[in-house]
């Protein structure tokens, strides 16, 4: 097993090389970092000329993306642009914890900014993934025991529609129905955007109430996919012959549910839950600008827009380091929960 | 109940001696017993037809006058569903905006298929190094979060291409950037699956066969071995399509998709979330048409799955 974790982990890093390669390209690529420094204030061309040999935007590419990952302060830049390298780098490298310092904010290292948003976020995604796992495994089981049922019939409707909902749609609709006309009718509301009132100041019973609709639009897509999936999964197992033993043996039926028919199928389900925390992180760019949520997502479109580089590359970098060890943790629970798995 | 084919062999309503049924007679009739499949066939036409016929009664003109003077005004007989922050009629705006919305679904769905199904198909015939270097490649691009890659290529390219002119209408450059730019961020799956598919099939006797007398390895690839497992990336192609309309509405949601003019559903969403309370006919009409249209998608796509499903082909119904 030890040796599987491994191997797993040597596999990811040549994968997240080649994703900070490629989003790096893209980044350099993507727009005039200096055009945006500037502000309103029209940028001199020596000016120009200074800022991108500070920036060392001056450098071929692969030289940029060494500076990115490494750092340079193991040798020396030319800053004076007099073509002799002649001042110690200062830039310590994505592999050292430094992302460079952002455009927007003058200064401020990227990888500040970005831990400062990072908890709101987190706040949002560890509740809403809680209440997906647990709603839908619900509703997926109950549904699979009462195939047919009405309430069956219902939530297997109701979550094809779920499922073809946008998040910006549920996101508008529901903050139309349980704001806006909550406070119409007269009905206790919720509020609709910000992380707290700023009348009432940053309390937890704040911040859980202004939780509720993002936490909300956030569930309903993943919930309807996984509810349809644990169905299907379950009614396939139910039908199997070890169940039937399992029965006959007299077993209590919550252990035949639990310990057998649900551990095999919920193999396939860990893979998929996996596989969409990328859709659920993409997600959240979406909600987080609707609901103005202060968290990461919403980063990343105010520094997109502004084509602060370092800011965005972190983002995306982390991100994707989430998805790649949310991927081996997936692999690695799916090795340790069946049995029949070979890890080697 | 609707009589199965076993049970009217078993009445003797059958002629056995009549010629088997073939796949697509097959198909169609394992379709057409999927209810929710037909229901979404239908609701495609009709919203197509909205899109289509809507034309004839607006000109795309009529849709892009700005009056601000009638800005965020609620439905009237005049503007059936209301006029927009600088006052262009909505009504006209999501015939158009279908019209392209649809049109990106599908533009991108072609270019996802070829790309996927090359990418696939060359990895899983020739295996070896090039099936390694072609996979991590599709394993990096399937690790970064879809919709910031949207948002950062569209928003790096939807300036770049000038405004085209096709058929009379002028199409705004980052119609053509979007279609691009959601077909090559969404191929991976679908890469995936024909690659599997092409490793199981290219053991199978037929393709020693078609190697034995002499078939050159484009034509087995395509002739051979494509037809093979048509079903799945038909399946797959028309989620596909849902996907990709989805995917434009959230980058032109966030603007920097489509650039008005031009109207999708997407981008005529874009800053409704500012008027939630105060225009909620800017958001609810597209917004609407999207669900509708992503809907009856998926459940054309699932009834189809079950339709192709090659499992349940072989079953006697």
């Amino acid at each position: 097993m030890t040796r599987y974790i491994i191997r797993r982990i040597l596999q990811a890093i040549p994968l997240l090389f080649i994703i900070s390669v490629m989003i790096f390209i893209l980044l350099r690529n993507s727009g005039d970092p200096i055009a945006m420094m500037g502000g309103r204030r029209v940028t001199r061309s020596e000016d120009r000329e200074r800022l991108t040999r500070l920036l060392g935007l001056d450098q071929p590419m692969h030289i940029q993306y060494v500076t990115w990952l490494i750092g340079n302060d193991w040798m020396l830049v030319d800053i004076d642009g007099d073509g002799i390298p002649e001042t110690p780098g200062l830039r310590r490298g994505a592999l050292r914890g430094d992302f460079g310092n952002s455009l927007m904010k003058r200064g401020v290292p990227a990888l500040d900014i970005i831990l400062e948003r990072l908890p709101n976020t987190i706040m949002l995604m560890i509740p809403a993934e809680i209440i997906i796992l647990t709603v839908s495994l619900a509703i997926g089981i109950y549904s699979a025991l009462k195939q047919y049922s009405l309430v069956d019939q219902i939530v297997t409707a109701g979550s094809f529609f779920g499922y073809s909902m946008p998040i910006f749609f549920i996101a508008l609709a529901s903050m139309y129905i349980f704001a806006v006309n909550f406070r119409k009718w007269g009905l206790p509301y919720l509020p609709t955007v910000g992380m707290f009132d700023p009348k009432v100041g940053k309390t937890t019973a704040q911040i859980a109430l202004h939780m509720v609709l993002p936490i909300f639009s956030m569930s309903v897509i993943s919930i309807s996919g996984y509810s349809r999936y644990i169905r299907s999964e379950m009614l396939e197992v139910i039908s199997q012959d070890f169940i039937r033993t399992a029965r006959a043996k007299g077993l209590p039926e919550r252990m035949v549910l639990v310990g057998h028919a649900l551990k095999n199928a919920a193999l396939p389900f860990v893979t998929l839950v996996g596989l969409d925390i990328p859709l659920l992180l993409g997600g959240a760019v979406v909600t987080e600008t609707i609901f103005a949520w202060p968290g990461m997502g919403r980063l990343f479109i105010d520094h997109l827009g502004r084509n602060d580089t370092p800011v965005v590359m972190g983002i995306l970098m982390m991100i994707s380091i989430a998805v790649v060890f949310s991927q081996l943790l997936v692999d690695i629970i799916y090795a340790w929960l069946d049995p029949r798995i070979r890890y080697t | 109940m609707e009589t199965t084919i076993t049970e009217k062999l078993q009445y003797g309503l059958v002629d056995i001696e009549a010629p088997p049924l073939s796949l697509r007679q097959l198909v169609w009739l394992r379709f057409r017993r999927h209810k929710m499949a037909l229901v979404g066939a239908v609701m495609l036409i009709l919203l197509i037809l909205y899109a289509t016929l809507g034309s004839l009664f607006f000109t795309e003109a009529y849709g892009n006058i700005t009056d601000t003077s009638i800005r965020l005004q609620a439905p009237t007989a005049e503007h059936p569903f209301g006029t927009d922050t600088v006052g262009r009629d909505l009504l006209a705006r999501t015939i158009y905006g279908g019209q392209i919305s649809l049109m990106i679904g599908l533009t991108a769905v072609i270019i996802q298929i070829i790309v996927g199904v090359l990418i696939g198909a060359i990895s899983g015939y020739y295996g070896g190094w090039i099936d390694s270097l072609l996979m991590r490649f599709t394993e990096a691009v399937f690790n970064i979060p879809t919709i910031p890659l949207l948002l950062v290529l569209s928003k790096m390219l939807s300036d770049k291409v000038p405004t085209i002119e096709i058929l009379g209408r002028e199409f705004s450059g980052s119609v053509v950037v979007i279609t691009f730019v959601i077909g090559l961020t969404s191929w991976m799956g679908l890469a995936r699956l024909v690659r599997a598919n092409f490793l199981s099939l290219k053991e199978q006797e037929f393709v020693t066969a078609a190697r034995s007398i002499g078939a050159s390895n484009l034509s087995i690839i395509f002739e051979h071995i494509l037809p093979n497992t048509a079903a799945p990336i038909i399946v797959s192609a028309t989620l596909g399509v849902a996907n990709a309309i989805i995917s434009e509405a959230y980058v032109s949601f966030l603007g920097v998709g489509v650039l008005p003019p031009t109207a999708t559903w997407g981008n005529m969403l874009n800053g409704a979330y500012k008027y939630i309370e105060s225009a909620p006919w800017t958001w609810i009409f597209p917004g609407t048409l999207i669900v509708l249209t992503v809907l009856s998608i998926n459940f054309v796509g699932d009834g189809l799955r079950d339709a192709l499903d090659p499992r349940a082909l072989v079953e006697k119904d």
